[in-house]
């Protein structure tokens, strides 16, 4: 028994469990709707990993929300609540397909151009909430909700505009081919690519029928950089003493207004990052006609909560969360599963996996029981 | 503490991932192999994916009209079939790519947003048959079909009941975002009114707008109340959401409307003075195609402009709000389309030329 208590103690056992557990009520939820829980999980997995391309795709599909997940998670440990990863991403497409089509230089300059350009439209929208903050002390939730919509209503504007619309289309001109950020873009069509590639399936498959990028390393970098700025250095002390206690670092000399905007100001620019990396790394590489927010964002704040809000936890979690959706849509190929119920599953296994106390209760409850009996035994309880 | 706690629980994403691999692992090798055997084996070799673009499945619009096509064909063929609901617009490449994988006979792609996407699909594998439903075949791929529909058609005959219901002598048209595909909806209907005109010596006049949105109700909605204000008292619309605006205006200002794409008035049943709707009958084209893809009678590579003659656009059936010698008049003439003898403009210039003939 004291065994298996301290395994529920160790990191390993609280994430099992809590997988585990939002798997259980997940196939309730399933065998409720009348669908084999086992098959659908069976479908879920095999949709994220059965084939290298798979496993391509969810990092692709990871990256712009372990950079989102990152902004949420460095600005919470500031002490703020950025919901506006959403806006923040938007603005960032936004500015790196106006760059990106309207500029044509050399891919060595052209690509950092547009990223740089994304990061600076997240990071103007961060830094505007964080002034505000500041300045005249608007709660952020409230702004930056706000921001979403002036972000998601601009990008609209943007793409019926007469400069960057594409004729008969709801989408913007895409970028200068320039721009992109494809490993081996250009090559792996070219004859040379195509001949090499034809005795070689897997990475045929995995370089022509994905958009392979570069985002994911760059992210994992940006993750890393981050948790390194937070925890090793002047800025980060500063950041996070604000964070902890307002009062208590203006006491010792930080200057708190220009703490919150720096914070949000770098949150920001991680969100525009996502958002210019899309662009440049996946197709369509432009912004279409926006009908409802793409939620990357939003998914970020679930990939931060599912970390802890710890930058470097934010790499597990967003593959887990772009596998349980990228590999969700074939349980419903598979199986007919509706949307709504895999959306549902998904939701319960991030709901659990967010609850981080759960592997410790059980661990005290062991620890009660024991207590308990060995009290009822007359021995005394201590270290054995 | 503060510590602690942080690293802990970023170990749990990362335990996620793996606990889920081998949970799923323990199933998936037993279950996902008979699962796929067991598919292949039960039914006949036919097998048909749809990809609907962010609009879902029940968007009560092409893609569930696609869907109800493709359950059709699976109640009378035997024919397997199946979705996949893109959520993001990146993800409408991936999804293509999931249904090649599956071994779809016909991967259908819904919505012109997905046109892009399908024609480098079907570029990277050439072996493999494809269909999409408002997208355009770009350089002729042989293993593309593209599916558009002759709007002017029903926009036709919905124009002739406005102006046969018209009092004031002035009708509507709102559009989506200006394009060839809208423009076609915009000019039949023109020409619709127009054809009315001549028949009964009326001169009904018509104006258009965009509403630039094809979500933006609220613009739908103070566009109409605009047209309504200038006297028109019949309103059509082709602007998806945005139109929505349009039939709430109509009904708060009890004028007539006129419903696109599907029933309209079955719809919204809230919007009470929808009068009848221009169909595009997605159902029946998704039908008729993978038919004639799978039987060989038509051949792929096309781009296929489908119409009255292919039932793939019509009237709404319901016409208990119009006067039943209006809507027969209209049903007559929705036949003479049918027949050929009436060939409906779909463009400014055919417009002005069809006017002069009249």
């Amino acid at each position: 028994m004291r065994g298996l208590e301290k395994f529920l103690r160790g990191r390993f056992a609280a994430a099992a469990i809590a997988v585990l557990i939002g798997l259980l009520v997940a196939a309730i939820v399933l065998i409720a709707a009348g669908y084999d829980p086992i098959a659908s999980f069976a479908a879920l997995i095999t949709g994220a990993f059965g084939r290298p391309k798979y496993i391509t795709n969810v990092f692709i599909k990871a990256t712009p929300i372990l950079l989102t997940g990152v902004s949420v998670a460095f600005a919470f440990k500031t002490g703020l609540f950025n919901i506006g990863a959403e806006g923040q991403y938007i603005l960032g497409t936004v500015l790196a397909t106006i760059v990106g089509v309207k500029l044509n230089l050399p891919m060595p300059l052209q690509v950092p151009v547009v990223l740089l350009s994304g990061i600076a439209g997240g990071a103007a929208l961060g830094a505007f909430v964080g002034w505000l903050k500041a300045r005249f002390g608007i709660h952020e939730v409230i702004t930056s909700i706000m921001c979403n919509w002036i972000a998601f209503y601009l990008c609209n504007f943007v793409v019926m505009s007469n400069t960057f619309h594409k004729p008969n289309s709801q989408s913007a001109l895409p970028v200068n081919p320039s721009s992109y950020t494809m490993i081996l873009g250009s090559w792996k069509k070219s004859e040379a690519g195509k001949e090499f590639l034809a005795g070689m399936p897997w990475l045929r498959e995995v370089l022509l029928k994905t958009d392979l990028n570069a985002g994911f390393i760059i992210a994992v970098l940006v993750a890393v950089l981050i948790s390194w700025v937070l925890t090793r250095t002047k800025l980060g002390y500063e950041l996070r003493a604000v964070g902890f206690n307002r009062d208590a670092a203006r006491f010792s000399g930080i200057s708190v207004e220009s703490n919150i905007v720096l914070s949000m100001l770098i949150a920001g620019g991680i969100s525009g990052f996502a958002g210019a990396l899309a662009i440049t790394g996946t197709s369509p590489h432009t912004i279409t006609l926006l009908a409802a927010m793409e939620g990357y964002g939003f998914n970020g704040m679930s990939v931060a909560f599912i970390a802890g809000c710890a930058p470097i936890g934010c790499i597990p979690a967003s593959i887990m969360f772009a596998a349980l959706i990228y590999g969700g849509m074939s349980v419903q190929q598979a199986l007919g599963v509706p949307s709504d119920i895999i959306n549902i599953t998904i939701g319960t296994i991030v709901f659990f996996t967010a609850l981080p106390g759960i592997a410790p209760y059980f661990a005290d409850k062991i620890k009660q029981r024991r207590e308990a009996k060995e009290l009822a035994n007359g021995t005394k309880a201590g270290e054995a | 503490m503060a510590m602690g706690s942080i690293t802990r629980r970023s170990m749990l994403g990362m335990m996620g991932m793996g606990a889920l691999t081998l949970a799923a692992c323990g199933g998936g090798s037993s279950e996902g192999g008979a699962e796929s055997a067991g598919s292949d084996a039960a039914s006949s070799d036919v097998k048909l994916e749809m990809i609907t673009d962010t609009g879902g499945v029940n968007d009560q619009s092409f893609n569930q009209l696609a869907w109800a096509g493709m359950k059709q064909m699976e109640a009378e063929n035997g024919w397997e079939v199946s979705y996949l609901e893109s959520k993001q617009d990146s993800d409408y490449m991936t999804n293509l790519d999931k249904a090649v994988d599956d071994g779809a006979t016909i991967v259908w792609g819904i919505g012109f947003a997905m046109s892009d996407a399908i024609n480098t699909v079907a570029e990277q594998n050439p072996d493999v048959t494809f269909a999409s439903i408002e997208g355009s075949n770009e350089d002729g791929k042989e293993n593309l079909t593209a599916v558009a529909f002759k709007s002017e058609e029903p926009s036709f005959a919905v124009g002739y009941i406005a102006a046969r219901m018209s009092e004031s002598g002035k009708v509507g048209f709102i559009g989506g975002m200006e394009s060839e595909t809208i423009q076609a909806f915009e000019y039949g209907y023109y020409a619709g009114v127009e054809y009315a005109n001549k028949e009964n010596g009326t001169s009904v006049t018509y104006q258009g707008q965009y509403a630039e949105s094809f979500t933006d109700a609220a613009k739908g909605k103070s566009i109409a109340q605009k047209m309504i204000k200038d006297g028109c008292d019949v309103m059509f619309h082709a602007a998806g959401g945005a139109g929505v605006g349009m039939l709430e205006a109509c009904n708060d200002a009890k004028v007539m409307s006129i419903g696109v794409d599907q029933d309209q008035a079955a719809l919204f049943p809230e919007y009470e003075t929808i009068i009848t709707s221009a169909l595009k009958r997605v159902d029946n084209a998704v039908v008729t195609v993978s038919t004639g893809l799978v039987d060989g009678s038509i051949e792929g590579g096309q781009s296929l402009l489908l119409g009255a003659a292919d039932d793939a656009v019509g009237l709404a059936e319901s016409h208990d709000k119009l006067p039943d010698d209006v809507y027969e008049a209209a049903v007559a003439l929705f036949d003479a389309i049918k027949a050929g003898d009436i060939v409906v403009p779909a463009s400014k210039d055919a417009l002005d030329a069809y006017v002069k003939s009249l």
